[in-house]
């Protein structure tokens, strides 16, 4: 059997509103994440993807509810564990999160140094001062950040440049996995660029061992993921490699959102975007039958009530009923 | 020849003064023809917004000339402003703060049919209203008691399209009306963007960071750097020979999915 830094095995969670409703924003999640391997989620606005961050991370705080499902963290089961155990031994050294606005994490008057030795003291208690400012610097310098970052105020840096110290800070105890959950959406191409190059040099470098990768833009995915699992509806509806999904998606929905990305390539003028009609089912129902149903522009009557589970196809698991021709 | 809609002859806009001083658009010059659509593209910083706004009439200009219709732009009162965002329109990039989130979406659309200055009956504005939320995917019965705060970014974005629909503006500025919602809505707002552009024939300029967003909607681009526009020009031409330094860096800067990206790790 392989080894798995990250092992989630039929994860479901929900939300509990106010109202006693639930919304079941992860139904159903099962994937690997093999060490050095960098896994994209790909998906639209809603459905699911940072709360499956959130889930990832064993961060099950109010009105998210755990339901079911295992989750195992670099071989330590993130959910039989006390909190204390799991804030020592899990949060930071086995697992780290980069938010979205990781930039507005920053508290203004605290100066960048101060950061990563608070993180330091919780973990590494036995580590001086000087030791800790030490490791501080090497690993700017190594990561090709500025160490002089380290004494200024958080706003002092420039957007990009608060992003990629977030990320510097956050991987200071070389954690094994790392959730990177649309870290570049706030920021211009030029920055974005940098960033990425951050995240690559990282896992190179070893200083993380595996990266799950969450973003709606594709064309980025191709480039930093080795994997990419395409999220609708709070489940995985095909997951294979870059290229797979990217050139030849089998599930309609992957094909959709390949049909939405805009590149600076002189063929595009030519083609029109393909907007997917419609808008997600709502996640507050128990849904049966596949969820892409309403929208699909090649639906058959029985994928109104079968949702099929994940079937293997050579390399690649995909969640549709009309490939292989089983329709 | 179309007729110019905006002119601008050596437009400079300085921030701060002394030691503080900041150039954010330096000696641009550029001529806006009526019924094309034009994009400025570059990083974080160098001055899209500040020629967006100044074009709004939201910021003076340092010095230098801006014609709007070969007349300089004044906007001395209120009743100026108004007169003149009747016919210019913006789009901006947070849809969440575009909205005074104390209004309802009905009262919303309303203010667009009050700033247009026709008084229309109860019946006869609610007809307006909603074709223009239909035009839009959007149902106003649905939104009808809404606040903005309810809705999802994509659906207040296209909102926001509904209220340009109803305004009919000769000249409409968007600045990165979709860097905050994801590639599928995008492609909708993008789409609704280009067919009000057909149905209605305005000029539309474009302000965004993505250059092969850029390049899908406009006619020419501009490009800009540290405040100066260092190559402008038809949009198929700059994609394929770009001449300035910092053209061909944005262009490699955008990940694509036929060219190789990541070259620097190698």
């Amino acid at each position: 059997m392989r080894e798995y830094t990250l092992a989630v095995n039929n994860l479901y969670a929900h939300y509990r509103t106010r109202f006693g409703e639930k919304v079941y924003s992860v139904d159903g999640v099962t994937l690997n994440l093999e060490k050095g391997k960098i896994l994209g989620i790909a998906g639209e606005s809603g459905c699911g993807k940072s709360t499956l961050a959130n889930c990832l991370m064993g961060c099950f705080f109010k009105p998210l509810h755990y339901a079911s499902g295992s989750l195992v963290i670099d071989g330590v089961d993130a959910l039989n564990v006390s909190a204390e155990v799991f804030r020592k031994t899990v949060l930071g050294t086995r697992i780290a999160y980069i938010p979205q606005a990781a930039m507005n994490t920053l508290n203004p008057t605290i100066k960048i140094k101060t950061f990563i030795m608070d993180v330091l003291k919780e973990h590494r208690p036995e580590m001086t001062k000087d030791e800790m400012l030490k490791l501080a610097t090497s690993r700017f310098e190594a990561l090709g950040l500025n160490p002089k970052v380290l004494e200024a105020y958080p706003n002092e840096l420039s957007g990009g440049m608060k992003q990629r110290t977030v990320i510097a800070i956050s991987t200071i105890l070389n954690p094994k996995v790392l959730i990177a959950d649309e870290p570049t959406s706030a920021l211009d191409v030029t920055s974005q660029k940098k960033v990425i190059l951050l995240i690559k040099r990282l896992l190179l470098e070893g200083y993380v061992e595996s990266i799950v990768f969450i973003t709606h833009e594709l064309p980025l995915l191709y480039h930093v993921a080795d994997h990419i699992a395409v999220m609708y509806a709070g489940q995985f509806v095909e997951i294979g490699t870059q290229k797979e999904i990217v050139f030849s998606g089998l599930h309609p929905y992957t094909k959709a959102l390949m049909g939405s990305i805009i590149v600076p390539e002189l063929e595009i003028k030519e083609q029109k975007l393909y907007a997917i009609p419609g808008a997600p089912p709502n996640l507050k129902e128990k849904l049966t039958g596949c969820r892409f149903y309403d929208r699909c522009q090649m639906r058959q009557p029985e994928c109104k009530t079968i949702n099929p589970e994940m079937k293997q196809l050579g390399t690649r698991q995909h969640r549709c009923l009309l490939v292989e021709g089983n329709v | 020849m179309k007729p110019l809609v905006f002119e601008a002859k050596n437009l400079v806009r300085e921030f701060g003064h002394g030691k503080q001083k900041t150039i954010a658009v330096n000696q641009a010059n550029f001529k806006i023809e009526e019924g094309n659509v034009y994009a400025i593209v570059g990083e974080s910083g160098s001055g899209k917004t500040t020629t967006a706004k100044m074009l709004l009439g939201l910021l003076k200009t340092s010095s230098g000339v801006l014609n709007f219709y070969d007349k300089p732009l004044q906007l001395k009162n209120h009743k100026d402003r108004v007169a003149y965002w009747q016919q210019v329109q913006a789009i901006f990039q947070d849809p969440f703060s575009s909205f005074n989130q104390f209004y309802k979406v009905q009262d919303l659309l309303l203010n667009c049919l009050v700033m247009k200055g026709e008084k229309l009956s109860k019946e006869a504005s609610y007809a307006r209203m909603s074709t223009a939320c239909q035009y839009v995917n959007l149902d106003l019965k649905e939104l009808w008691n809404k606040h903005p705060f309810e809705l999802s970014g994509g659906q207040m974005q296209r909102l926001m399209i509904a209220r340009i629909f109803l305004i009919h503006p000769k000249v409409l500025i968007a600045d990165e009306p979709t860097s905050m919602i994801d590639a599928c809505s995008r492609a909708t707002i993008l789409d609704m963007l280009m067919k009000l552009r057909e149905d209605i024939g305005m000029t539309i300029i474009f302000i965004t960071h993505d250059i092969g967003l850029a390049y899908y909607v406009a006619d020419e681009l501009f490009i800009m750097e540290n405040g100066l526009i260092v190559e402008q020009g038809d949009a198929r031409k700059i994609i394929e020979n770009p001449t300035a330094q910092y053209t061909k860096h944005l262009l490699t800067d955008v990940p694509t999915i036929h060219h190789p990206w990541l070259t620097e790790l190698d």
